[in-house]
């Protein structure tokens, strides 16, 4: 057992830090809430993919780094921690390169990976459909062979990607005579095919992060097929493990945890300041404490990543607990904003930036994506503890 | 960064799982909670020559020559069994200080006896106040001819009915500030003027401790006079990390048992493990104590590698206390009425737990450690 990092590790993190700092300095960007999937900055993203960051953990030879998970960890850490707009290449670098690694053929590894990796491609997840929330398996977009390509019917909703995205993961239907889990395909595809159109979701922020996407006969080439037909479900549930693990599911609204340290220092009520105030150290404290927690569990599956396993329990619990505590530490900071905490981004006298007000909204979402607080906890009972089926 | 065991620890811990499991039944833990010693002499003497007692000590010293973090995994597993008797004040809250600021003569003197298993150990630091701050204790030493005279009361002493020595915390200058003026003695416990009762406490022993003009001679005294206090606040720090260690050792035991019982027991004809409640309530108390493993064991790695860990111990802390809070209510609503029966076992942990959580300060008092470390 040994907590710290490498000395290299140590050197990686301060050049991360280094680089992120200059962009803050250059204000080539505004710091965010929720920036590794609702801050979409294509510029930036190239910025990353020139220092190699994009594809850090993936093989040489395919034009990666063939860093560890670990290293990827400290980088994605740094990235949330300066709430700099890594949304476009999110997706693509933390799950969609490893499903290609794992599943795809040569091809799709010598086509799709380089892509992304310099920042060329945006990937949005067709997942959910609007009656596959939880039971992701009973979805019913159809992808029907035809010769030598697809020809997919449907719809998929809450995909992310916002309108940046030209790329679309979709899980689908291959065959529709077999039980609901084993007739899945995973697909990788360009957004432009004829066919696709989007409708975005306004969120409760107000954001578009989201889409509607529908498919009204698209032709899409056999050769986007990622893995084996009908192999779709066993390939998904994997690349889960991976979408629930990374320190975005702890520090999405990290900068509010600064933003609120920083504000009970300065403000002063009743003529003395609010962080002397016990009631406060003692929420503060707590959230802290907490922190600490989720980050080594943030950590402990990076290091299972590491060990050439998928996370499956570790990345579930780690994303359950992770995401309740974003939400109090959003609702802390209103708390202690007070009247303040009602303004918005961008209002006159808002606090923060209305940084805490986008984090209580947002976060409110955290513990339904990739995996509900519920589903995770199913995971953990059964195949962690062992408990019986109903 | 590296989470995983040792072979070396992982190879302890089987052992010492085995060999508690042997030791301790729950007939053996009923039969020494009712003698007044509380602990079984002849287990005692075999967890020495296991080289328990000497473990966190150097060889030359009479010990096994391991770390705080392997004591961190023996003290898991003395949770898990519930393991009665005087460990934890004899090589905690005894041994280590010794080794930490005891002279030369001191560490050849004492650590070899309790390596042996021959001499029990324990520290006297509480009075009836209950407070764990320097500026509550106000039992007074004073100097006399070639050496001190120690009176005043000391409360919620563990193990001080079998101490053959008492770590006892004096005031012996109350002009200075609180922290300046504290002096630790190692004093003979079975000498004249040394009075203990026993305490009818929730779990373990706990003494009151009146010292009423006991002598001790001046090389008895542990580390600086007057300077006594930073070595006492380290030792707390100890104390703190090692029963968070038996924290996460009985809460995992209860979330074993259960499992076990969820697994087992049929209501509605269907194992009741089988209800989604029951399963997210078990998922929950899994989280509870995998934090606080981690916690606890990162803490006890920063003690162990003598990195300062003032934020890592309060956070470990914290932790524990309320998240051994929930495992423990959890553990009671899922087992149901015979949870709470004295023919049941589950009645040992809950109360060695919130034991556990009673002494050296709780949550509140570690969280402003928290608040002064973030720079509140």
């Amino acid at each position: 057992m040994d907590f710290r990092l490498t000395e290299e590790q140590e050197k990686f993190r301060k050049e991360a830090r280094d680089f992120l700092e200059g962009e803050k300095k250059q204000k080539l960007w505004e710091p965010s809430i929720d920036s590794w999937i609702m801050a979409y900055d294509p510029e930036f993203t190239k910025r990353v993919a020139a220092k190699g960051w994009i594809g850090l953990t993936w093989p040489k030879e395919y034009g990666g780094q063939g860093r560890c998970a670990f290293d990827r960890l400290i980088l994605t850490e740094e990235i949330l921690r300066y709430g700099a707009p890594a949304a476009c290449h999110w997706f693509a670098d933390r799950q969609i390169g490893g499903s290609i690694l794992k599943y795809g053929t040569e091809q799709q590894k010598r086509e799709l990976l380089p892509k992304i990796m310099k920042g060329e491609m945006y990937v949005g997840l067709g997942m959910s459909e609007p009656e596959a929330g939880c039971d992701l398996a009973s979805l019913k977009t159809q992808a029907t062979k035809k010769n030598d390509h697809y020809v997919i019917n449907g719809q998929k909703t809450w995909t992310s990607g916002g309108k940046y995205m030209n790329y679309l993961y979709l899980l689908a239907r291959t065959d529709p005579t077999v039980a609901k889990h084993q007739g899945l395909s995973e697909f990788i595809i360009p957004k432009d095919l004829a066919g696709i159109t989007t409708s975005p979701i306004i969120d409760i922020t107000g954001n578009e992060a989201w889409n509607e996407v529908f498919f009204e006969n698209v032709h899409v080439p056999k050769e986007c097929l990622i893995g084996k037909e009908s192999n779709g479900w066993r390939q998904v549930m994997e690349q889960l493990a991976y979408e629930r693990s990374g320190m975005e599911r702890i520090m999405a609204n990290y900068p509010v945890f600064e933003g609120i340290i920083q504000f009970v220092k300065e403000t002063k009520r009743d003529g003395k300041p609010l962080c002397q105030d016990s009631v406060i150290r003692n929420k503060l404290a707590q959230l802290k404490i907490e922190f600490e927690v989720g980050r080594l569990f943030m950590y402990r599956v990076a290091l299972v990543m590491d060990e050439g396993r998928a996370p499956e329990w570790e990345a579930a619990m780690s994303k359950a607990y992770a995401t309740a505590f974003e939400q109090r530490l959003a609702n802390t900071a209103l708390e202690i904003l007070g009247p303040y905490g009602q303004l918005a981004p961008h209002s006159k006298w808002t606090k923060l930036n209305g940084m805490a007000y986008h984090a209580y909204l947002s976060s409110k979402g955290y513990s339904l994506q990739a995996g509900t607080t519920e589903v995770l906890k199913n995971i953990l009972a059964l195949r962690k503890l062992g408990l019986p089926t109903g | 960064m590296n989470l995983s065991f040792t072979e070396e620890q992982e190879i302890l811990r089987k052992f010492a799982r085995d060999f508690l499991t042997s030791k301790f039944p729950k007939k053996v833990l009923k039969e020494l909670e009712e003698t007044e010693s509380g602990y079984s002499p002849e287990i005692w003497k075999e967890m020495a020559d296991l080289g328990w007692m000497g473990l966190p000590f150097p060889e030359k010293y009479g010990g096994t020559g391991m770390t705080f973090l392997d004591l961190a995994v023996l003290l898991e597993e003395m949770g898990k069994a519930c393991m009665p008797g005087p460990y934890f004040s004899t090589v905690v809250l005894g041994g280590l200080p010794i080794l930490d600021i005891g002279t030369e003569a001191q560490k050849q003197e004492y650590l070899p006896q309790i390596a042996q298993g021959k001499s029990i150990f324990t520290l006297a630091l509480t009075e009836p106040s209950g407070s764990y701050d320097a500026a509550s204790i106000i039992a007074k030493a004073v100097p006399d001819g070639d050496g001190w005279v120690i009176s005043g009361t000391k409360l919620f002493v563990p193990d001080a009915q079998v101490a053959d020595y008492i770590l006892c915390v004096a005031r012996t200058d109350d002009k200075a500030k609180p922290e300046e003026g504290l002096t630790t003695f190692i004093v003979e416990a079975k000498q004249p003027g040394i009075g203990h009762t026993v305490l009818n406490a929730m779990s373990g022993k706990l003494c009151e401790v009146v010292c009423d003009g006991v002598k001790v001679p001046k090389e008895n005294i542990l580390g600086q006079l007057n300077q006594g206090w930073s070595g006492i606040k380290k030792a707390i720090d100890r104390a703190v990390v090692a029963k968070c260690c038996l924290t996460v050792g009985i809460t995992q035991q209860v979330l074993d048992m259960t499992v076990e019982y969820a697994k087992e027991r049929k209501q509605f004809d269907r194992p009741i493990g089988s209800f989604q409640i029951i399963q997210h309530y078990c998922a929950d108390m899994l989280t509870d104590i995998e934090g606080m493993r981690l916690s606890a064991y990162h803490a006890a790695w920063k003690l162990s590698e003598g990195l300062s860990c003032a934020e890592e111990v309060a956070a470990a802390r914290a932790w524990a206390v309320q998240a051994g809070e929930r495992v423990i209510g959890l553990a009671h609503q899922i087992h149901g009425a015979i949870g709470v029966a004295m023919e049941y076992d589950l009645h040992y942990y809950t109360r060695s737990l919130k034991a556990c959580e009673l002494s050296f300060g709780g949550a509140d008092v570690y969280r402003e450690i928290v608040a002064q470390e973030m720079g509140l």
